[in-house]
């Protein structure tokens, strides 16, 4: 497990980031958070794709949120969560890199 | 909150906040009284503050004008005529031993008492996003602890990292034996 450990410095890939304060945490964070934690290492992305968490992002009322964040790319900030609509994030967008655009702000906003 | 569990995790990540390096999770159940105490030794809170966080329109944050994680704990408590109290001694007035004591006292056998729920959930969220700071869980009912030290993972772990999956899903196991052996 050791030899692993040197990936996870420096690494430049994808940061999935789940919203865990208290309107995240009472809306559902946590298991979309199990979701990406377990999808990721099922998909094998562990070393190009960290699962973090923060604070209050400032929209309650969309959580749970998740914000993606890639290299060279705009934020991709997906709101009311859920671990079904997770496992379709991991697929097509962190594995197949295209976002899914109707769970974006952007899509429920407008 | 659906569950005690979240607001568990809800309030551990004030410690986390606060910089604790130590955040200890402790629920003891006797008889029809669950006791839950949330003890960190991270920045503390005067006086002033203390009074304030049971307000849900007081908080730290400058995204929002409310703070409902408190408020919520102390609501989910005295409605089984339970109780909250919370201790706090800043780094200021102490910089030896500074931190936060959270004591939230539930009657287990009113109606209103929302279920403990996942606790264990709970815990590995709070490592799974703050690796880097130690978490003390014990849960003692009939006689029997489920315990959790970060630090002691931390020795056999050495450069590991706590969330890495592997050891996560080994704490999880360790934790669900350790309840499987109280029933």
């Amino acid at each position: 497990m050791k030899d692993r450990v040197v990936l996870r410095d420096g690494m430049e890939g994808t940061r999935v980031v789940v919203g865990m304060a208290t309107c995240g945490i009472a809306a559902g964070a946590r298991p979309v958070l199990n979701a990406f934690v377990e999808g990721v290492n099922k998909e094998g992305l562990e070393s190009s794709v960290s699962v973090t968490q923060t604070g209050c992002i400032g929209i309650c009322q969309y959580e749970p949120v998740v914000e993606v964040f890639e290299a060279g790319q705009e934020k991709v900030t997906y709101v009311k969560m859920n671990p079904e609509k997770a496992q379709e994030v991991i697929e097509k967008h962190l594995k197949g890199g295209q976002v899914v655009g109707e769970y974006t702000i952007g899509a429920v906003t407008a | 909150m659906k569950e005690l569990s979240l607001n568990i995790l809800d309030v551990a990540e004030n410690s986390v906040k606060a910089g604790a390096s130590l955040t200890q999770i402790l629920i003891t159940e006797e008889g029809s009284l669950l006791t839950l105490e949330i003890v960190d030794d991270g920045c503390g809170m005067s006086e002033d503050v203390v009074r304030s966080v049971v307000d849900p329109f007081y908080t730290t944050r400058t995204t929002r004008k409310v703070g409902m994680g408190i408020p919520l704990l102390k609501l989910a408590c005295e409605q089984t005529g339970g109780e909250l109290t919370i201790e706090s001694v800043t780094a200021e007035a102490d910089p030896e031993a500074h931190g936060t004591h959270v004591t939230a006292t539930f009657h287990m056998d009113h109606i209103d008492f929302t279920p403990l729920g996942d606790v264990s959930a709970s815990i590995l969220t709070l490592i799974q996003g703050h690796p880097d700071t130690d978490f003390l869980f014990s849960h003692e009912q009939n006689g029997h602890v489920v315990k959790l030290d970060t630090r002691e993972l931390r020795v056999v772990l050495e450069d590991v990292p706590l969330n890495s999956y592997d050891v996560m899903q080994w704490i999880g196991e360790y934790l669900r034996e350790q309840y499987e052996a109280v029933s």
